[in-house]
Parts: structure tokens; C-alpha cells; sequence
């Protein structure tokens, strides 16, 4: 009899900490390019993604025509010339969190490594990152270089003073569970 | 007792494990969930004009587009002439993005020193995924004020006066083609003679075929519905190249229209394409961005 309590008790236990599925409830998403006759920003807070608090696996996904530009023939441009949107409408990651603690409230530096798709064309990367549990939800954030070449995304000779060959994005996100 | 405790025990592991989310499955079900998204179908043209006449583009908010057009003298003037090049008509104009919906234009036209302005106005937006609709639809709507002295003519400033309104609708058929239906009515209150009309309906037809991701081959015909038998003017025609260098469009065609703006072009083309009255010309257009 004791000794089914305690496996009731212990069974019930694992049953908690196993359902730690959060979703991406709020995000920025930005990158960076910098070049000698100018400098390109854009933004999105669209994304979608989910993170296994166990396992630590993660997934996301964003639309490339939700990138918002301070210019909006720029943001045509991009979509139509460089990102080919309509073949490629979404870039997405999928990996895992390196060594991580599930304690609560402290900033821990971690790495991630994992799968980058963009423009259709998929590269292994390992991403440093900043991660912090606080309860039902976790924030995090990374930034890193992203090379144009490595996907395939073309910038023609006329433009190379324009956009530059690595761009820095910087990704910020808050995740929940229910 | 040992076996019960064994099935007991058994049986609660089963219920308690999770399943395990594979990291394809994460990822895969993301991905199913952004196909419902709804697609804007964007650069249905690569600029304003598809060679005379509009397209359905208009600019985001707050881009402020500088537009040259010039179209030269006709291609059988022969070698003195250098084929038309000697002769040349020109457009300057301004359009401005009031909204992303909402484009205002003026323009200045050497062309029977006439003035153009317009409103431009997105109607519909073709879209693909949850939203699919199968076309984009653009009105437009224009006046132009000819202030070339006639001393032979009584005018004033209503007769000077004339107006178009347009419908513009097309559909970015694959990545490379794009069409557009150009259904006009052109009202001029001075017309040459007694019997030319004063009211006439256009249609027009124009499309857009991608070379490359910065060029494309532009076509134009818009057809008189029903002119007046007495009418000497033609139907506009017109085969162009696009190439676009980022805030630039330039347009390279050949027309047999040498008016730029549509109250003129659309009823008063005196070329005959076909003959050699071919102009050729270019349209220029610089986008600036003045506020986002």
C-alpha cells in the first residue's frame, strides 16, 4: 500500500514539469545592414515559435513580407528582388538549447544550435543567447550575424556599396505557457 | 500481490508519460499554421505606368516619385531628322503618396503646353492564402488644362478642359506576367471638329512580361469604342522595356502616341504605328521617400 502511494506520488510529480510547452507571445525581430552609402533597418513582430522546457527544443517560424522598412519601395525591393517572397514567403529555425538550468528569475548565457532556413536554403548554426525563466514565462534574446551568402540571396554589383554582405540580427522574445 | 502491485504501477507510468513533440513535428505544425496567413500579391508592375498609361501600383505612404517622360519626333523623318530624335516632346511631373491608397499627381506637358493632374485611388488587392482574391483593382481619375495660344480658335477656360476616368484592373498572373484591363472614358469639352465626340470610351489592354528580377518587356493598346467614321486619329499602341536600378524605374518604348497625358493620348493619337509614325521615348521615374 506504501508503496503504491508513493509511486502515485511520484508518477504525479513527473506529470507537472512534463507538460512545459511555451509559446511565443511576444517578439521583436530585426536586422541590420551596414554599408558605406547606406544603412538598411527593418523590423517584425510576427513571429511564431514554441519552446520545450525539458527537452529544449524550439521551433520558429516568421513571414518574410512582414519585415517593416522605413522606406517602402525598399520593402518592395526586398521582398520582390533579394528575399523572392513569393518562392521563399518564410524563414524558420528549428534547434536546441544548450546546457540550461530551469531556475527562475536568473539571466543565463546559453548557446543554440540548430537549423536556419532562409531564402530556401538551410544552414547549421550555433546562436549565443541570453535565456531567463520567470515562472509561466521566459524571455529571450539573441543577437548574430546572418551571411547573405550563405543563402543564396544575390546583391548585384550596382548595389554592393548599398547592402552589406553580413547582416546583424537582433531577436527578442517572450514566450508563455498556459 | 506482487503482480497487482507490477500492473498497478504499470499502468500509471502509461498515463503520466508524455508524448515526446519531435523536433520535425514542432516545426511542421508552425508551418502548417502560417499557410492560413493572408498573401498580398505585391509588384504586379515594377512602376506607376505600364508605358503611357497607369498601372494599378501605387507608391507606400508618404513617397514623393519625380517622373520625365520624353517622347521624340516620328522614326520615317528620316536621317536629317536623325529619326525623330531632333524633335522632342516632354512630361515633367510629381506624384505623391498621400496614403497608401491614395496618390496625387500633377504634371506639365510640352505637348499642346498642357497641364495633367489626377487622383489615384487602390480599390482592391489581389491576394493568395486565406484572403485569395483573383485580381487588383485601381481607380483613376484626371483632368488636363491646355494653355497652347490658338488665335484661330474662340477659347476659354472650359474649353480648354478635359476629363478621364479610368478603371484599372489587373492580375499578376505568374511570377513573369502580369495583366491589365484599362476600361476609360475620356470626356473633352473642345473636340477638332462638329462631328468628333465629345464623350468616347476606351479600352485598353497592357501587361508586363519578366525578363529578369530588374527587366521586363511592357505592352499597350488601348481601342476606341465606337469613334466617330470621320475620326482620323488611331488606336495607341505601344511595346516597351523596364529596367529598374532601385529608386529608379527607366522605361525605353516605341508608341505612336506623342502626348503623355490621357485626356490627349487615349482619343488624339494621330500615329499610324504601322506606317512608321513610331515615336520613341522613355519614361524616368526617382522615388523618394519624404515621410514613412
Amino acid at each position: 500500500m506504501k508503496t503504491v502511494l508513493v509511486l502515485l506520488f511520484f508518477f504525479g510529480g513527473i506529470a507537472q514539469t512534463l507538460s512545459q510547452s511555451f509559446r511565443v507571445e511576444s517578439s521583436t525581430i530585426s536586422f541590420f545592414s551596414q554599408a558605406p552609402l547606406e544603412d538598411i533597418k527593418a523590423e517584425t513582430d510576427q513571429s511564431v515559435g514554441v519552446f520545450n522546457a525539458d527537452t529544449g527544443d524550439m521551433a520558429f517560424v516568421i513571414m518574410i513580407a512582414d519585415f517593416q522598412f522605413p522606406r517602402s519601395l525598399m520593402q518592395e525591393h526586398f521582398n520582390e528582388n533579394f528575399m523572392e517572397s513569393s518562392k521563399f514567403p518564410r524563414a524558420t529555425f528549428e534547434g536546441k538549447l544548450g546546457d540550461f538550468t530551469r531556475e527562475n528569475g536568473v539571466q543565463q548565457t546559453v548557446n543554440v544550435s540548430g537549423i536556419m532556413t532562409i531564402h530556401g536554403v538551410a544552414n547549421q548554426m550555433k546562436i549565443p543567447g541570453r535565456i531567463r525563466f520567470d515562472g509561466k514565462k521566459i524571455q529571450m534574446d539573441a543577437v548574430f550575424p546572418i551571411e547573405l551568402a550563405d543563402h543564396e540571396i544575390e546583391i548585384p554589383t550596382l548595389l554592393f556599396k548599398k547592402i552589406a554582405e553580413t547582416v546583424e540580427v537582433t531577436v527578442h522574445m517572450i514566450l508563455k505557457t498556459d | 500481490m506482487k503482480f497487482l502491485k507490477i500492473t498497478i504501477v504499470l499502468i500509471l507510468s502509461f498515463l503520466f508519460v508524455q508524448p515526446l513533440f519531435g523536433q520535425k513535428d514542432l516545426l511542421q505544425s508552425l508551418i502548417d499554421e502560417s499557410e492560413s496567413h493572408v498573401q498580398k500579391v505585391t509588384a504586379t508592375f515594377k512602376g506607376t505606368r505600364i508605358i503611357n498609361g497607369h498601372s494599378v501600383e501605387l507608391r507606400g505612404e508618404g513617397n514623393l516619385d519625380f517622373m520625365i517622360s520624353h517622347r521624340f519626333g516620328a522614326l520615317n523623318s528620316g536621317g536629317y531628322n536623325l529619326f525623330g530624335l531632333d524633335n522632342a516632346h516632354i512630361r515633367i511631373g510629381l506624384e505623391y503618396a498621400i496614403w497608401d491608397r491614395l496618390t496625387v499627381g500633377i504634371g506639365r506637358n510640352s505637348f499642346q503646353k498642357a497641364y495633367d493632374g489626377f487622383l489615384k485611388g487602390k480599390l482592391l488587392e489581389q491576394q493568395t492564402g486565406e484572403g485569395n482574391f483573383p485580381f487588383s483593382m485601381t481607380v483613376f481619375s484626371g483632368l488636363s488644362y491646355e494653355t497652347l495660344k490658338r488665335p484661330d480658335l474662340e477659347l476659354n477656360f472650359v474649353r480648354r478642359l478635359a476629363y478621364v476616368q479610368q478603371l484599372l484592373i489587373a492580375r499578376k498572373v505568374s511570377e513573369k506576367l502580369s495583366v491589365q484591363l484599362t476600361p476609360s472614358f475620356v470626356h473633352r469639352n473642345l473636340v477638332p471638329s462638329g462631328t468628333d465626340k465629345n464623350d468616347m470610351a476606351v479600352l485598353g489592354i497592357g501587361s508586363r512580361f519578366k525578363l529578369s528580377k530588374r527587366t521586363s518587356l511592357n505592352f499597350e493598346y488601348f481601342y476606341r469604342i465606337d469613334p466617330d467614321p470621320t475620326d482620323v486619329n488611331h488606336n495607341l499602341i505601344a511595346f516597351g522595356v523596364d529596367i529598374e536600378t532601385g529608386g529608379h524605374v527607366f522605361q525605353l518604348h516605341l508608341t505612336n502616341a506623342q502626348s503623355m497625358t490621357e485626356t490627349s493620348f487615349l482619343t488624339e493619337t494621330t500615329g499610324d504605328f504601322w506606317a512608321g509614325d513610331i515615336f520613341f521615348g522613355f519614361n524616368i521615374s526617382r522615388a523618394f521617400q519624404l515621410k514613412k
